[in-house]
C-alpha cells in the first residue's frame, strides 16, 4: 500500500474533474480558495475552462451559462459567499440547470472567522432559495469523501438537473491528509440524458415516467430556450396555474422520490447499543474516536454518519434508531439538522450537542453527553 | 435570409415604445448578417428589455436582474461559435453595474445593447442610474439627488473596445448593430429610446430630443482605439493552451520502520514566516514513508508574514478519526505568538510530552520533560528554524526517524533547496 498527501479541497478538486467537470469559476474566499487554485492547476491543460468572476454572483452565473452549453461546473465558496449565490441557486432549482456549489463552511454569521470551522450553512443551503424548493447537499467526513462525494454530486447533478451542494468545512477542506489513491472509490459517470434526435424539443417537456426533462445544449442543431421565469414546458412564461402545479411539484418529487437512491451513510453499528449518535461532517470523525473508546466501556454506542444530508435521509434515519433509546445529534453549529432528526423520530428521546466557537467538537465531549444527556 | 420573429409571440410593448423598434431592426441585423436561429444566443435581463428573447427563433437565456452579462461570459467560453448578443435596460446597469465594468475589462466576443429609456419601465417609472437629475419619475424626488452615468463614457474608461452611443430612431442603426456584432470583442451600445407607458407621461422626450440631448455629449462610435486588443476567449484559449498538465499526487511506498509504534502527536508552535506549514508538511511526508497515516491541520491569521502559525500534526499506524490534538507528544516552542495563542494547552501536560524550547521562546509551566536548543549560536536562518527543530526531532528519535526525513525531503524539495536542506539536518545540533 501506498499512501499520498492531499488536501481535501484539492480532493474536490481532482473529483469534480475525475467526473467530467470541466469549467470552473470561483472568486477568491478562504478556505475555499484552494478548490479554485486546484481547479486552476488541473483544467485548462485539459481544454477546460476556469474564470475568476467579479464576485460569487458573476462566478455562479458563468456556471449557469456555461452549464446550459452543455458543460459540466462547479463553483466553490464559504459563507459570505454561498449568500451571493442564493438568486442563482433558485434559478439553478427552477430552471433545471446542473450545477455543484461545493460550501467550505466557516464561522459564520457573516464574514464571520475565515480560518475557523463550522457547520453552519447546514440550513441555509437547504433554504437559501426563493420557493423553499428541495436541494441535494453531500457532506463529506475526510479528504477520501471529498474525491467520491464529488463524483456523486457530478452524476446527481447531470442526472436530476438541479443542483448539488457539496457542504463541506474548513476543517476538511483544509487539512491535509494521507490517503490511499488506489483503494478510491470512483462511481461510474452519469450525463445528463440528451434529448431524442428529429423530434421538435421542449426544455421541460417530460413523458411518462420521466421525472426529468432531457437535455440540449444551448448551440444545439434547434434552439434552445431557458428562462428564470415561470414557464410552461416549451420554455415561455406561463400563467396557466395547473401547467405551473405539475412542474412545480414534480421539481420537488424528481429529488425527494429519489432519495432512496442517494442515500449516503456510513453506520457503526453495535449490537445492543442504546444509543445513537446521529452526526455528519467532520463532527463524525470526533464521533468514532468517542466510539471506540466507548467500545472498551460499559456504554457501547452505534453511530450513524451522515453524508447525505438533503433531501433528509429518512428511511435510513428511522431505520437506525428504531433499536434505539437515546438518539444523539451532533453537529457543529448551535442546531439546526437535530431539527429533522426531531421531526422524524417524534418520540425519541433526542439529546443535542453544538457547539459554535470555531473548535472541533471532541470526543469527550460526545462522551460526556452522552453520559449526562 | 428569413426573419427571425416568433410569429406565435409578436411583440407586446406599449404603443410607440421604442423597444418595438430595435426588435425589427435586430431582427433585419440577423438577416443581413445570414444567421440561423442556431448560431445566435439572445440573453435577456429583466424588465421589458427581457422580454426580447421571447420575440425571437434563436437560443434564448433569461434570468435574473442584472446579470445578464454572466450567463453570456459563461455560454461564449463554452460555445465561442456562437452570436451572443445581450439585451439589457438601463435599470441593469445599476444592478449589474460591476459585471459591466467587468465585461469591459475583460473583452469577451459579446455585443450588449442598452435600451436605455431613462427609467424603470416595468415597475412604475422609478429612476435608474440613467435617468436625468430634472426627471419627473416613479421615486418621488430621489432622483434629483444623484447623477445619472454616461455608459458609454464608462465603458471606454473600463476597457471596452467598442461603443456606440446613439437614438432608438437612428437611421442605420441595422448597420451599426450588424458592425457591433461582427466586431471580434466586447460592444456595447447605449441606445436611447423613449417610454411612453411611464417616461413620457411626464416628461418629454421625442426623436429630435434625444438627438439634441446626444449631441450635447462628445460622440461616441464604434471603435475605441486604446482598448483595442486580443479578445478574452481567444487570449485564454492560447495562454491555457501553453499550461502543463498538473502531476498527480505523490505516492509514497511505505518503506522504514517509524521510531514509536503508537499514535504520535506533534504541535509546531510559531509565527509566519518561519515556514511552519511547510515543516508541517514534511513530518506528515515523513510519516507516509513509514507507512503511517497522517493529518496536519494549521491554524494563522488572515494577515500575511504576522502573527502566530500552527500546525498540528498526527501521525498514526491507524486510520486518523478526530484531527484535534488530545495529548501532544512533542511541542515544539517555536515562536512567542505561537506559544501564547495555546498557554492552555501546557497546563494540562505530563512528562511523557517532550517540549522542544527554541532560544528566546517563554512557555508557561508546564510538567513536560523541556529540551532547550539555541538555533540563534548555531548560525540558522528564522525561516530555518522549523525544519532545524523537525530535524532535532528525527535526532532525537522522536516521532520521525532521520531516514524518514531525508526520504521526506527528497519528495518535498529539489535540487539546491534539497541540497541547502539535507545539509541543515546534518549539521544542526541537538544542544
Ligand atoms: S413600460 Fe415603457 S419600456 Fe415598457 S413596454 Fe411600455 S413603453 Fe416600453
Amino acid at each position: 500500500m501506498s499512501l499520498s498527501l492531499l488536501e481535501g479541497n484539492e480532493a474536490i478538486a481532482r473529483g469534480a474533474v475525475a467526473a467530467g467537470c470541466r469549467f470552473f469559476a470561483g472568486y477568491p474566499i478562504t478556505p475555499a480558495t484552494t478548490i479554485y487554485n486546484s481547479m486552476l492547476n488541473l483544467l485548462p491543460p485539459l481544454g477546460g475552462i476556469v474564470l475568476q468572476g467579479e464576485d460569487e454572483i458573476a462566478s455562479i452565473g458563468f456556471c449557469l451559462g456555461a452549464s446550459m452549453a452543455g458543460f459540466k461546473v462547479m463553483t466553490a465558496t464559504s459563507g459570505p459567499g454561498i449568500s451571493l449565490f442564493s438568486e442563482h441557486i433558485s434559478f439553478a432549482i427552477g430552471s433545471e440547470i446542473p450545477i455543484v456549489i461545493v460550501d467550505v463552511q466557516r464561522l459564520g454569521p457573516s464574514t464571520g472567522s475565515a480560518t475557523r470551522g463550522a457547520d453552519g450553512d447546514i440550513n441555509f443551503i437547504r433554504w437559501g432559495n426563493s420557493g423553499g424548493l428541495p436541494v441535494i447537499a453531500l457532506a463529506p467526513v475526510d479528504v477520501k469523501d471529498c474525491f467520491t462525494l464529488t463524483m456523486h454530486a457530478f452524476n446527481l447533478a447531470e442526472k436530476l438537473r438541479c443542483p448539488v451542494f457539496i457542504a463541506s468545512n474548513k476543517e476538511i477542506g483544509m487539512i491535509r491528509e494521507s490517503i490511499d489513491l488506489d483503494a478510491l472509490e470512483k462511481p461510474e459517470i452519469i450525463d445528463r440524458s440528451p434529448a431524442p434526435a428529429g423530434k421538435p424539443h421542449l426544455p421541460f417537456q417530460v413523458t411518462e415516467g420521466q421525472s426529468v426533462p432531457d437535455f440540449l445544449p444551448i448551440g444545439a442543431n434547434v434552439p434552445v430556450r431557458q428562462t428564470s421565469s415561470t414557464h410552461s414546458q416549451n420554455g415561455y412564461i406561463t400563467t396557466d396555474h395547473e401547467e405551473i402545479a405539475i412542474i412545480l411539484d414534480r421539481l420537488k418529487t424528481k429529488l425527494e422520490s429519489a432519495i432512496d437512491q442517494f442515500s449516503f451513510y456510513d453506520l457503526i453499528k453495535t449490537e445492543k447499543a442504546e444509543t445513537l449518535i446521529i452526526t455528519y461532517g467532520v463532527t463524525a470523525r470526533a464521533a468514532k474516536a468517542a466510539y471506540k473508546e466507548l467500545k472498551e466501556q460499559t456504554h457501547p454506542v452505534s453511530v450513524l454518519i451522515l453524508k447525505t444530508l438533503w433531501p433528509v435521509p429518512e428511511t435510513i434515519i428511522r431505520q437506525t434508531a428504531q433499536s434505539c433509546k437515546q438518539v444523539v445529534v451532533v453537529e457543529m453549529n448551535l442546531g439546526q439538522y437535530v431539527k429533522e432528526i426531531q421531526r422524524i423520530l417524534p418520540n425519541m428521546h433526542i439529546d443535542f450537542l453544538g457547539q459554535m466557537n470555531g473548535q472541533l467538537i471532541t470526543p469527550r465531549q460526545i462522551m460526556e453527553k452522552i453520559a449526562n444527556g | 435570409m428569413a426573419s427571425l420573429l416568433n410569429d406565435q409571440r409578436p411583440p407586446v410593448f406599449c404603443p410607440g415604445c421604442s423597444h418595438e423598434r430595435i426588435t425589427h431592426i435586430l431582427d433585419k441585423v440577423f438577416q443581413n448578417m445570414g444567421l440561423n436561429g442556431n448560431q445566435i444566443v439572445i440573453v435577456s435581463d429583466i424588465g421589458c428589455s427581457g422580454l426580447f428573447d421571447t420575440f425571437f427563433h434563436t437560443h434564448a437565456l433569461h434570468g435574473l436582474h442584472g446579470r445578464a452579462l454572466t450567463y453570456a461570459a459563461g455560454l461564449k467560453m463554452a460555445r465561442p461559435d456562437l452570436n451572443v448578443v445581450v439585451t439589457m435596460g438601463d435599470g441593469g446597469q445599476g444592478i449589474g453595474g460591476a459585471h459591466l465594468l467587468a465585461a469591459c475589462r475583460r473583452n469577451l466576443d459579446l455585443t450588449l445593447l442598452i435600451l436605455n429609456n431613462f427609467n424603470f419601465g416595468m415597475t412604475g417609472g422609478q429612476f435608474s442610474a440613467t435617468t436625468p437629475q430634472e426627471a419627473q419619475i416613479g421615486s418621488g424626488f430621489l432622483n434629483q439627488l444623484e447623477r445619472p452615468l454616461d455608459i458609454c463614457q464608462i465603458a471606454r474608461m473600463a476597457g471596452a473596445p467598442y461603443a456606440t452611443r446613439c437614438s432608438a430612431f437612428r437611421k442605420d442603426l441595422v448597420k451599426e448593430i450588424q458592425r457591433a456584432i461582427e466586431f471580434e470583442g466586447f460592444s456595447v451600445i447605449d441606445i436611447w429610446g423613449v417610454c411612453p407607458g411611464r417616461f413620457t407621461k411626464k416628461n418629454r422626450l421625442t426623436p429630435q430630443l434625444i438627438d439634441a440631448a446626444l449631441a450635447k455629449l462628445s460622440p461616441q462610435e464604434g471603435i475605441v482605439s486604446e482598448n483595442v486588443r486580443k479578445e478574452y476567449g481567444r487570449h485564454y484559449r492560447e495562454l491555457a493552451a501553453g499550461q502543463k498538465i498538473a502531476p498527480t499526487p505523490l505516492k509514497i511506498e511505505a518503506k522504514f520502520n517509524p521510531p514509536q509504534p503508537n499514535r504520535q502527536e506533534v504541535m509546531l508552535l510559531g509565527s509566519a514566516g518561519q515556514r511552519i506549514i511547510t515543516a508541517g508538511e514534511i513530518v506528515c511526508l515523513a510519516g507516509l514513508s513509514a507507512g503511517l497515516h497522517a493529518t496536519q491541520k494549521n491554524e494563522y491569521n488572515i494577515t500575511v508574514l504576522r502573527g502566530p502559525s500552527i500546525s498540528e500534526l498526527i501521525l498514526s499506524p491507524e486510520k486518523i478519526d478526530f484531527t484535534g490534538i488530545k495529548q501532544p507528544s512533542v511541542i515544539v516552542a517555536l515562536a512567542q505568538e505561537g506559544v501564547d495563542r495555546r498557554r492552555e494547552l501546557f497546563v494540562n501536560l505530563d512528562d511523557d510530552t517532550i517540549v522542544l524550547q527554541i532560544n528566546g521562546v517563554n512557555i508557561p509551566p508546564t510538567k513536560a520533560f523541556i529540551h532547550r536548543v539555541n538555533l540563534q549560536t548555531q548560525g540558522i536562518r528564522k525561516s530555518d528554524w522549523a525544519l532545524a527543530s523537525v530535524a532535532i526531532l528525527a535526532k532525537l528519535k522522536r516521532v520521525i526517524s532521520l531516514e524518514m526525513l531525508q526520504s521526506a525531503l527528497e519528495i518535498k524539495f529539489k535540487e539546491k533547496t534539497l541540497v541547502d536542506s539535507l545539509i541543515l539536518v546534518s549539521e544542526v545540533k541537538i544542544n
